[in-house]
Order: C-alpha cells, then sequence, then structure tokens
C-alpha cells in the first residue's frame, strides 16, 4: 500500500520555471564566495550520469536557503521517493526548484524553513543525525503539514522531469523528438510478433 | 497543408459573417467546411497560434504551451475533484483545440449507442435519451471524415507498424480469448496522405504532432478555410458573451482581443465550439432580461449530463523491458468489450487502448500524492512497463453538470466553470471490470505486477448542451441547431446526446461536416 495524501494540492503542478534540468555545474569561486549555502557531492564512478554532468564533482549553489537546510530537504526527497542508486545530484535539483521558489514566494519560504526547522528540533538540533529508520517515521508523521505537501509536490515534478532522472530510468525523452520510427520502436523481442492483420506495413518512403 | 495566414479580413461590423467559436475539432472543421461552400466566417480561437513545428518533446513543457490553464474548480465524490481539484480537464487553448493533443483514436458510435434509453432502459439515476439520429443517417458524413482525416483501416489505408507496447497488449489479448485486437482505426498517416508525412512514431500524440502526421484541423481545415478567401481566423481572441436582439436571435459576440481590447463583432450566424467546459459556461454567462437563465436554456439543460467517458489506466511491469514511450501513444485498441451485454452488471461497453506517459507524466499521474517505497519501486520499473487506458461509455445525470462558479472569476472578472460529477453505480462496475480485464490482459502476458491507476482529468468532456428530438428534453436539435435560437448552432462535443464508448473527435468531425451541409442549405433558403 503507498501512503497518499489526500488532502495534497495537485500534483500536476507545472514545474518552476527557473528550474533547469541540467546537472548542477561544477562551483566557481564567485559562487563559493556569495551563496548562501551550497551542497556539494560527487558522483559515483559507476554512474550513468556521468557523461550527462562536466565533472565528477557537482556543487548547487543555494540562493535562500543555508548548506545545512539544504543538506535537510535533500535528505527528506530522499525518503519520499527512495530509489537506492539515483545520485544525490538528482535529489539536488529538489533543493534548486524549491530554493528558487522560496526566493519569489516568501509564504513558500516560511513553510520550508519552518518544516526544517521542525525537523531540527526532533533531531535534537540536527536532523541529519537521526538514524535513517527513525527520519522514515518523522516524515510520514509530517504528512499532512503544509511542509510535507510543498515538499512532496516540488519533489514528484523536480525529481523526475530532468536528463539525468531520464538517463536513470530509461526514458528516451528529446531523444524521440525525430521518431523512433528507425530506432526501435517495435524491437521488443521477447513476445510473439503479432500477425500482419493486427498491425500494419512499415512505411518505407 | 502548412499553417498559413489569413487571404481576408473582415470588419468588426460586417452583420454578414458567420461566427465560429473555438477552432478545434467541431470548430475548425465547421469553418473550414462553410468557407469551402463560399460562406464568409470569422473563426475566433481563444489560445494562439502555434505551428506543429513549434511543439515540443517535453512533456510539461507542452502542457504549458498548449493546455488550458485558466482557472477551473471542480466538485462532486469524483476522484478527479480530489486529485486535481482546479485541474478538472486536460484540454487546449491554442489554435487547433484539443484535436492538437487527441491521440488519433477514430472509432464510428456503434448504431445501439445512439438508442440508448430505448436498449438501456431508464436506468435510476440517469437522463439517458435516444439521439435524435441514427448511425445509418451518419454513415454517408462518417465516410467522409474518415477519408478526410486519414483513418486507418478504411477506405484502403493500412493499419499502423504495432510498436513495443502493441505487442504487449496483443500478446495478452490474445492469450485472453479476445478477437478484436489490432492497431485500431487511428486518424494518423500509415502513408504519405493528403501532403501529409507518416507518422515517425515518436510517442508524443499528447503534446501536439510535431510532424503533422496525426490531423487536427490546425495543419488541415483551418489553412484549407483560409486559402479560399472566404475565413479570418482570430487568434487569442476570447469570447466572454453572446448577444441578441429583442426578437431572440443572435447578433454577434463580445471578445477581448490579444491586445485586451473588448470588441464586439457582428454576425448573421454564431457558431458555438468551445468544448464542453467552455460551451455551457458561455451560454450560461449569456443570459439576459430576455433569457434569464442564460441562452438557449428554455429546457434547463444547459450545462447538464456532463459526460467524460468512464476511464481508468492499467499499467504493468515486466522481467523484460518494454519501452512504453517509443511510438504511437494509442495505436493499439481491444474492442471486445465494447458491445452490450448487462450480463457483466452494467449496460454500455468499453475500448482498452494502448497508452504511454514519459516518466514526468507517468510519476505525477500513476498514483497522484503517493510518495514511499512502494511507489518508488514501481518508478524504477519505468522501462519494463506497459499501459493500457479503459475508456467507455458513462451515464449522463441531470446533478452532473457545469455552472457557474460566481466565487471565483477568470483574467476577464467572468464567473469560472464548476465541474460537478457524482459516479453512477453504472460507471462505478464498468470501471471494476474493465481494471479487472486491463490487469488480467496483462498477467496474460507475463506481468509480474500491474497498478490500478484513476482516472486523469477529463480529455473527452461530453453532452452539456445535447441535442434532442424534443426541446423539453436538451439544447439543440439533430442538426446542432439551439431549439430556442434558430441561428445560434453547438458544433463540438457538448451536442452529444449520451457518449458511447468510442473516443469522440471522429463523431464531433462528422456533425460538423453534417452541420455545414445543413448550415448552408438553410442560409441558401435564407431561412436563418
Amino acid at each position: 500500500m503507498m501512503p497518499s495524501n489526500a488532502r495534497s494540492v495537485p500534483s500536476t503542478r507545472p514545474p518552476n520555471a527557473a528550474a533547469e534540468s541540467s546537472p548542477p555545474s561544477a562551483p566557481t569561486r564567485r559562487e563559493l564566495l556569495k551563496s548562501t549555502g551550497l551542497l556539494t557531492g560527487t558522483l559515483a564512478l559507476s554512474s550513468l550520469l556521468a557523461g550527462l554532468a562536466p565533472g565528477r564533482a557537482w556543487a548547487l549553489d543555494l540562493g535562500t536557503f543555508s548548506s545545512h537546510q539544504g543538506a535537510v530537504i535533500l535528505a527528506f526527497s530522499r525518503h519520499l521517493y527512495p530509489h537506492p542508486t539515483l545520485d544525490d545530484a538528482v535529489y539536488a535539483l529538489v533543493v534548486k526548484d524549491l530554493d528558487s521558489q522560496a526566493a519569489s514566494d516568501h509564504a513558500v519560504q516560511q513553510i520550508v524553513l519552518s518544516g526544517v526547522r521542525q525537523l531540527d528540533q526532533i533531531g535534537g538540533g540536527d536532523w541529519l543525525k537521526r538514524p535513517p529508520a527513525l527520519q522514515l517515521v518523522d516524515v510520514e508523521s509530517m504528512q499532512d503539514t503544509p511542509f510535507f505537501v510543498t515538499v512532496r509536490s516540488t519533489a514528484v515534478v523536480a525529481l523526475y522531469n530532468n536528463d539525468m532522472a531520464f538517463a536513470h530510468f530509461g526514458y528516451g525523452g528529446k531523444d524521440g523528438h525525430l521518431g523512433y520510427l528507425h530506432k526501435g520502436f517495435n524491437d521488443l523481442k521477447w513476445l510473439p510478433e503479432p500477425p500482419d492483420a493486427a498491425s500494419g506495413p512499415i512505411p518505407q518512403d | 497543408m502548412a499553417v498559413q495566414g489569413n487571404k481576408i479580413q473582415f470588419a468588426n461590423d460586417d452583420a454578414d459573417v458567420v461566427v465560429v467559436i473555438g477552432s478545434g475539432a467541431g470548430g475548425g472543421t465547421l469553418a473550414g467546411e462553410l468557407a469551402t461552400k463560399g460562406i464568409d466566417v470569422v473563426l475566433l480561437e481563444a489560445g494562439k497560434l502555434t505551428p506543429n513545428s513549434a511543439f515540443l518533446p517535453d512533456e510539461w513543457a507542452s502542457f504549458k504551451q498548449l493546455a488550458w490553464q485558466d482557472k477551473r474548480t471542480a466538485s462532486g465524490t469524483w476522484q478527479v475533484a480530489r486529485d486535481f481539484p482546479t485541474l478538472p480537464a486536460w484540454i487546449c487553448k491554442t489554435v487547433g483545440g484539443t484535436s492538437v493533443h487527441w491521440a488519433g483514436a477514430a472509432l464510428r458510435i456503434q448504431p445501439h449507442e445512439f438508442k440508448t434509453l430505448t436498449t438501456y432502459g431508464n436506468l435510476p439515476g440517469t437522463n439517458l435519451l435516444d439521439w435524435p439520429l441514427t448511425r445509418a443517417e451518419m454513415d454517408p458524413y462518417y465516410d467522409r471524415a474518415e477519408d478526410k482525416m486519414g483513418v486507418t483501416r478504411t477506405h484502403g489505408t493500412p493499419g499502423l507498424p504495432g510498436n513495443n507496447n502493441f505487442k504487449v497488449m496483443y500478446a495478452g489479448a490474445t492469450k485472453l480469448g479476445y478477437q478484436q485486437c489490432s492497431t485500431g482505426h487511428m486518424a494518423i498517416n500509415s502513408v504519405v496522405r493528403d501532403g501529409r508525412t507518416h507518422c515517425m512514431q515518436r510517442g508524443f500524440c499528447f503534446q501536439g504532432c510535431f510532424f503533422g502526421a496525426k490531423w487536427s484541423s490546425l495543419y488541415t481545415e483551418i489553412p484549407q478555410g483560409q486559402a479560399t478567401g472566404h475565413m479570418e481566423l482570430r487568434p487569442e481572441s476570447q469570447v466572454v458573451r453572446i448577444e441578441h436582439d429583442r426578437q431572440g436571435k443572435v447578433t454577434g459576440v463580445l471578445y477581448y482581443d490579444a491586445g485586451g481590447r473588448l470588441l464586439r463583432q457582428k454576425a448573421r450566424l454564431v457558431a458555438l465550439a468551445c468544448n464542453s467546459l467552455e460551451s455551457p459556461r458561455l451560454l450560461l454567462n449569456s443570459e439576459s432580461a430576455m433569457f434569464p437563465n442564460g441562452l438557449a436554456n428554455s429546457s434547463g439543460q444547459v450545462g447538464r449530463n456532463y459526460m467524460r467517458h468512464t476511464t481508468a489506466s492499467v499499467f504493468a511491469s515486466f522481467a523484460d523491458k518494454v519501452e512504453m514511450f517509443k511510438g504511437t501513444t494509442m495505436a493499439g485498441i481491444i474492442s471486445d468489450e465494447s458491445a452490450f451485454d448487462p450480463r457483466r452488471g452494467f449496460v454500455g461497453g468499453y475500448h482498452m487502448e494502448t497508452i504511454s506517459l514519459g516518466l514526468p507524466f507517468y510519476t505525477s499521474f500513476l498514483k497522484p500524492g503517493a510518495w514511499g517505497a512502494d511507489f518508488a519501486k514501481a518508478i524504477d520499473a519505468y522501462a519494463y512497463t506497459a499501459g493500457l487506458w479503459v475508456v467507455g461509455e458513462d451515464m449522463p445525470r441531470e446533478t452532473n453538470r457545469i455552472t457557474l462558479n460566481q466565487d471565483v472569476k477568470d483574467q476577464f472578472g467572468i464567473p469560472v466553470a464548476d465541474v460537478h460529477v457524482d459516479d453512477h453505480p453504472n460507471d462505478v462496475a464498468m470501471r471494476e471490470h474493465g481494471f479487472r480485464q486491463g490487469a488480467a490482459v496483462y498477467l496474460a502476458a507475463g506481468a509480474k505486477q500491474t497498478y490500478l491507476v484513476p482516472p486523469y482529468p477529463s480529455t473527452h468532456n461530453l453532452g452539456t448542451n445535447r441535442m434532442s428530438e424534443r426541446p423539453a428534453d436538451g439544447v439543440c436539435n439533430r442538426h446542432g441547431q439551439s431549439h430556442d435560437i434558430p441561428n445560434l448552432f453547438i458544433s463540438d462535443g457538448s451536442q452529444f446526446t449520451t457518449g458511447a464508448a468510442e473516443n469522440p473527435t471522429l463523431t464531433i468531425v462528422t456533425l460538423a461536416l453534417r452541420q455545414a451541409d445543413y448550415i448552408a442549405g438553410q442560409m441558401g433558403q435564407h431561412a436563418i
């Protein structure tokens, strides 16, 4: 049974225009100086995403949240949509989207910051130090809060609407723009071919 | 035919023009047909002109580019009101309307489905009614529509080649004993035809067909109408009121143009084709001292009998890859369950049609509001997943209706449409049957796990200005002409008396072709 939130806002919230689908870029000295917070990480050597990023090290410059707040949101997002082999660089896009929403919308900023504060209180000052099993209980206990609803409805779009997620989960995205007619639209071989009467000829022109 | 410009412009005070409101399957076709007959037409479209060369292979970006995102509200016990309270319908605001977004399934309504009251009986809690039309009367126009739209497996046009998602459906369907499963009747070119290329199997049918292989009024009927020199298309022109004279005949419309100016376009005749949400909204918002309940509403049926098809999806994951996103979205149809067979515990029937969603929409629609490990596991199986859509006949009910939400206004200060639906027990029984059979199809094909997915925001919106033999039972007659006002026509899916089990676009186009002949004849006789 998948827990759901019947009171949730529409899950079809279009993605934030400011949230880009490109991987976070390598940090520059200027960004290190001006940023409020910074999330950093290193792509695993085996990661499918290595080819999509300019380098293995990535950094996300935060305009509103501190590094710690960003890290709490990232950990919270991992509990919402736990894909063990999906790189933190993709979850960082959820933080990026919320960070840019918070920059332009004071209400969102308050909701997110008070949620993080509440989590840190539960964690005796630092929620990141809680054992993961207890963190999951905390996430579940917050299901009806505006913080949960805001993070979840942002995460379900930001996490899965980017080229790194497409590569990880095996979706073609814009690779399909010119069509799969000559790129494997019917390449499934583990079932019998339907008879001609049920299908149709592949156009030759 | 490529998207092109107008060859003629009509003056706002030209009272001899026919005004068509809405440029989708109904309005776009009607406008093009009338222009071809030499009748002067002003085609007003609320959305922008976006040529197919600008369509995007990106689900969310395309939604922003094409979908109707102005405010609406939803109420009632249907799950869409809970999951998508401000997005009850997924339809378009763009030149070409929802014919840009539709997936191309083009099936004729079955003969008995034109006679539902006679066939199903007077089912409690429904407002069933026979159409004032028969299938035999429709067939010559269905022939013309299929030929015009290039529907596969008609008029010598071959079927589309089956993609991976179809192979899974076909294997399961045949193991289960179904006899009627193929790549269907699709208004998508399987060969180069009518100046348009064949399907390139992109998998972005819902995002608009970049190659123009799928029929849409955007690049067929509309430019053909413009080319005659008898039709002017005005995009970004949103009608907010239909006006009438003291005799009760319509005289024109008020609309906001792209610059936000309120303009009056006079008209000899007005045809309404804004989809089943906006068409009744416009009639209700056009209330006057003479018509206090809204235009064409002496029956009280404007906005009522809203139908959106009984829908559901079944997705299933397999041990091996499917990659359902590769290729035509809906070219796979099982029709065995579409017959009338009340032994199943419900009247009406349904089709099962392949459906695929890209990762962004799959994650948003699989289980709205869901989170956690089970949901994540379902997403992990994305590339190994196949999908089908159940689309069946839902019951018309007087209380399922579009009303004006006086508390919520649009950008022009006009009350928005509230869409109220309570599922009828027949709808619930049909959906449960569809879930069971859809899952059985995939289990027969070897599925590891099946996922039963609740309805998406409605794409098939029908019935809110229905046609009826008697003026007391509906809004318009067998030609879509309103019972109350002879020069006001309904030209979209809102004129459907009942919903049938078939995707509605082919029938909307067919009715528009038939209506164009009728209007031309009536104008020729100076009857209107």
